[in-house]
């Protein structure tokens, strides 16, 4: 095969490349310019963690302690095999093992099957309601759905807060099942009197299921020693909400011994967490979404020596999210 | 044929290598032994959090996923044979997000004594 060959009638060289080596260097150097900014973008994250570990580092070693190293780690093995098998992937398509690669790209995808099947199992065991009338509401500024705020009328409203702001203002007088429809309007039965405006985001630190919970208000400017946040159920409350053992035992600190202030501040962590981990989740998805694609045009044998850019593109895309979890498993989970 | 080839870092690497249309392919045994680096690595890294070292445990930690990062740019990614370009635009990200981090830390721990402060009270409002 010579160039002539190539320059003439090779289908996938555009007319502005000379060669096709250099076509596959221009499109592998704008991956690689693409892939600088997808690591930047995670790099405001990465900052946001650094000055919030910074300041709070007792909060990210107590919190650290409701995420599960175990899965952490199963998680990480399994993309660190998808991004082998990604790897041998490009190999088999150098190398024109058309049906080797069809099976490396489905193994690579499997991989992501799982990692996202864990992730799930993850979260879910994170982001649950936890009624306003429980004793654990206390505790359920750790958990993701009291995480989450969204802007309404130029003030930050958490959905859950809105909705106890209004069972607080109102009483038990109108009933639950309405209550649970009534985050983010009025409904139309309610007393519009008994209504509260929207939560400003000043007041998350002190939601009103304190005061419930413990039926009487909070003393003024002293949240940290609100009687209510130590005493005997603040460990099994922890335990059931987010599997922290009793007595975590060696050098971690129990939420006890957290600084007042930090006591109201878990979720920092959380958030973090969330949005890191989420951030990433979607990349995987999107990269499965890529294997997927280039897998079916390699089952159909649109890729072998004279032409792989998509593979060892994808390829690189797999391997970048690879490269950001194996930062974000020992930053999360292995907090010491 | 060395025409098509001579400009690029790889082809200077390996003159005597196989024409484009028979690519640098990554050796299998290479590819697994960077495997079981990464997966020896992994357990490292969790193996140092049952070791107190205070606070030198988040530094080991990072340097175990820079060096980890390192073996799956080099050879998952194929920096090693590569345009060093490539592997510049990976090293310029990261200098500028030290850069980034760097600059915005300096001064996060003048807030300390204001966080630890007591928050004002806040109720629910009421309308």
């Amino acid at each position: 095969m010579s160039d002539a060959h190539h320059d003439n009638h090779n289908p996938h060289l555009a007319h502005h490349f000379d060669t096709p080596q250099q076509q596959f260097d221009t499109a592998k150097m704008g991956m690689w310019v693409f892939l600088a900014t997808e690591i930047l973008m995670f790099g405001g994250l990465f900052c946001a963690y650094a000055i919030y570990r910074g300041n709070h580092p007792e909060v990210f070693e107590f919190a650290h302690q409701a995420l599960d190293t175990k899965w952490g780690a199963i998680n990480t093995v399994v993309l660190l095999l998808s991004s082998f098998t990604m790897a041998w992937g490009v190999r088999a398509a150098q190398l024109g093992q058309k049906s080797l690669l069809v099976i490396l790209l489905a193994l690579t995808l499997l991989g992501g099957v799982g990692f996202m099947v864990i992730k799930t199992i993850e979260y879910a065991g994170k982001w649950k309601h936890v009624s306003y009338d429980s004793p654990d509401a206390w505790y359920s500024l750790f958990i993701g759905e009291r995480n989450a705020f969204y802007q309404k009328g130029g003030t930050l409203v958490n959905p859950e807060q809105a909705k106890a702001a209004k069972e607080y203002v109102g009483g038990h007088h109108g009933s639950d099942h309405d209550a649970d429809h009534a985050e983010d309007q009025h409904t139309p039965d309610a007393p519009d009197t008994a209504v509260p405006t929207l939560v400003p985001v000043a007041a998350y630190a002190m939601p009103p299921a304190i005061d419930r919970a413990t039926a009487r208000p909070a003393p003024i400017g002293s949240l940290g020693t609100a009687p209510a946040y130590t005493g005997e159920y603040a460990a099994p409350v922890l335990e059931r909400q987010l599997g922290i053992p009793e007595n975590p035992g060696h050098s971690y600190p129990g939420f006890d011994e957290l600084h007042a202030q930090d006591k109201s501040r878990v979720h920092i962590f959380f958030q973090i967490y969330f949005l890191m981990t989420g951030l990433h989740g979607i990349h995987v998805v999107i990269g499965m979404g890529l294997i997927f694609w280039i897998m079916v045009r390699a089952a159909f044998g649109a890729f072998g020596p004279s032409y792989y850019t998509p593979v060892d593109l994808v390829g690189l895309y797999w391997h970048l999210v690879d490269l950001i979890w194996i930062f974000l498993f020992p930053l999360l989970y292995l907090i010491h | 044929m060395t025409d098509t080839h001579a400009h690029t870092a790889y082809a200077a690497e390996h003159p005597h290598d196989t024409p484009h249309d028979k690519p640098h392919a990554v050796p299998l045994w290479l590819l697994a032994a960077v495997l079981l680096a990464l997966l020896f690595l992994t357990f490292v890294t969790v193996a140092v959090t049952w070791v107190d070292l205070g606070p030198a445990n988040i530094w080991v930690a990072l340097a175990i996923a820079v060096v980890k990062a390192a073996l799956v740019g080099a050879f998952f990614m194929h920096l090693y044979w590569d345009a060093p370009f490539n592997g510049f635009v990976l090293l310029a990200s990261f200098a500028f997000l030290a850069v980034f981090i760097g600059l915005a830390l300096i001064d996060s721990r003048e807030y300390r004594s204001l966080e630890n402060a007591p928050p004002p009270a806040v109720r629910p409002a009421a309308s």
